[in-house]
């Protein structure tokens, strides 16, 4: 796939943000975490950077996790710090354990599941 | 606040389990707490006018009352997630300051399965896919938060290390707990990645125990002769406030995270009257090393990234200037949910009798602090004097 291609056609994650304190969340919420009022739904943004990470470097317990038909290999999972202010639990693609770095950026796109992210500006 | 204040609860007994695995159940293992805290402080079970207690995952404590004794009381059932044992302990203190008991039990129990927890995705209003996709793994949010806090306080990880190799070398001290081996640093740096950065042997285990408190009113005290008490100051128990940041979250707010455990401190040392510079012994949240380090310095302990120079220097160690986790803390007991926080409490009461044992901390401690931390951000802490 074609790393331009995918930026431009990558989901937007779909979030909720409360006009009064200013607080987006995701996934969306139709009341604030904060403040109780009323939030209205965002697109948020699909570039960031990673805030912090750890490898999963066992299988999880299955179920509920669906061991892949190729067998279990350890990811990369972290928060990504996005622009309107909050942190996204994502599974990290494209990288390998030694390259992670807190602070680098990353691109986040929503997809069937989980929130999944990759190094901005890489193409596989 | 209380009126009658804190000073005015003492814990009179005390009794705890062995925290390695065998074939008893929760419930036994319970009752043999109860017995045992009874005895220690010589008041017969009718004599206990109201009773609290709970575990997570082994039964519900009011039917102890079947193996203890039919006397009529009030007997709740607590289920609080990690603040089981500190809730079933605010509410045996709130029975006696407010008059409806003179004499209450509280009592922790758990026995979980081997391995780590394995909750599901729907009891936290999380999509199905944070299971699938393996992200419904707790050690992988202990593994984030302290990665985030190392990189901003310049931890090392030869420091995660040495706080495992204090709780093994307390542990060998302390006949109840379950890992008594002790196990060096560089052993623990090499007993294999879990969740980067933290090794297999830096984390605690789900594990079995019980532990129970008799509790007084000061005015009984003067029935029990036998009795050695230790004024309980402060129980407290907080929950979160927006801005923290904890286990199976999907998003968390930027900023700083606020910290539920630096809530109940605060809170705690208020209603102690006393600060964390006056206390000699304590007793905190390990689940794993980078949790001790952190909570040090959210319950006022140190300033971030100070544990890196005091833990070097032994300062956290039996004989330090600030003992912590004497009896091995969670990383050498395991951790049934239910009774850790019961357990921390026993100690400090042992420490503070100068009854410890080989584990006891020299000089004669008169101030305690104990610390629970867990999930879904909830923190519960205790100040207790001679």
């Amino acid at each position: 796939m074609e790393g331009a291609l995918t930026a431009v056609s990558a989901p937007a994650l779909r979030g909720s943000r409360c006009p009064r304190c200013e607080v987006a969340v995701y996934p969306a919420d139709p009341a604030c975490p904060n403040c109780g009022g009323p939030a209205a739904p965002v697109r948020l943004s699909g570039t960031g950077t990673l805030w912090t990470w750890t490898v999963q470097r066992y299988a999880p317990k299955s179920p509920p996790y669906e061991t892949p038909e190729d067998g279990f290999r350890p990811f990369v999972v972290g928060y990504v710090e996005l622009p309107e202010g909050l942190r996204i639990l994502a599974v990290l693609d494209g990288v390998r354990p030694e390259g992670v770095r807190i602070g680098m950026r990353v691109t986040l796109a929503a997809g069937a599941g989980v929130p999944h992210a990759r190094p901005a500006g890489v193409t596989v | 606040m209380s009126g009658a204040g804190a000073a005015d609860v003492l814990v009179c007994g005390v009794g705890i389990t062995p925290f390695g695995r065998s074939e008893a159940t929760g419930l036994d293992l319970a009752a043999q707490a109860v017995r045992t805290a009874l005895a220690d402080a010589g008041v017969p079970w009718p004599r206990v006018r109201a009773a609290f207690g709970g575990s997570d995952a082994a039964g519900n404590a009011d039917t102890l009352v079947t193996r203890l004794g039919l006397t009529g009381i009030p007997f709740v059932n607590v289920r609080n997630g990690c603040a089981t044992g500190g809730s079933a302990l605010v509410s045996a203190v709130n029975a006696i300051r407010s008059g409806a008991a003179d004499v209450a039990l509280a009592v922790g129990f758990d026995k979980h399965p081997r391995g780590a927890f394995d909750p599901r995705p729907a009891d936290w209003g999380l999509d199905e896919a944070y299971g699938a996709e393996g992200l419904m793994v707790t050690t992988q949010f202990f593994a984030m938060k302290i990665q985030r806090y190392m990189h901003d306080h310049g931890i090392t990880a030869r420091t995660l290390a040495l706080v495992a190799e204090k709780a093994y070398a307390n542990g060998a001290r302390s006949p109840h707990a379950w890992r008594r081996e002790p196990l060096d640093a560089d052993a623990i740096l090499a007993s294999g990645m879990v969740n980067d950065p933290l090794t297999r042997y830096m984390f605690c285990s789900p594990g079995q125990g019980a532990v129970a408190l008799v509790l007084c009113a000061r005015s009984v005290a003067r029935e029990l002769p036998a009795a050695d008490p230790v004024a309980l100051r402060a129980a407290v128990v907080r929950s979160r406030r927006f801005g923290s940041f904890e286990v199976f979250s999907p998003w968390a707010p930027g900023g700083i995270p606020t910290s539920v455990s630096a809530d109940a401190a605060g809170a705690a040392f208020e209603e102690a009257g006393i600060g964390p510079d006056d206390i000699d012994v304590c007793q905190l949240q390990d689940t794993e090393s980078g949790a001790e380090v952190m909570h040090l310095a959210e319950c006022g302990f140190c300033e971030h990234g100070e544990q890196e120079r005091l833990i070097a220097a032994g300062a956290t160690a039996i004989g330090g200037a600030l003992p912590v986790n004497t009896d091995g803390g969670c990383i050498a007991n395991g951790e049934p949910i239910g009774a850790s926080g019961l357990r921390q409490v026993h100690e400090i009461v042992q420490q503070l009798r100068g009854r410890a044992g080989d584990h006891q901390v020299p000089g004669g401690p008169r101030t305690g602090f104990t610390h629970v931390y867990g999930a879904p951000g909830v923190s519960a802490c205790t100040v207790l004097t001679r």
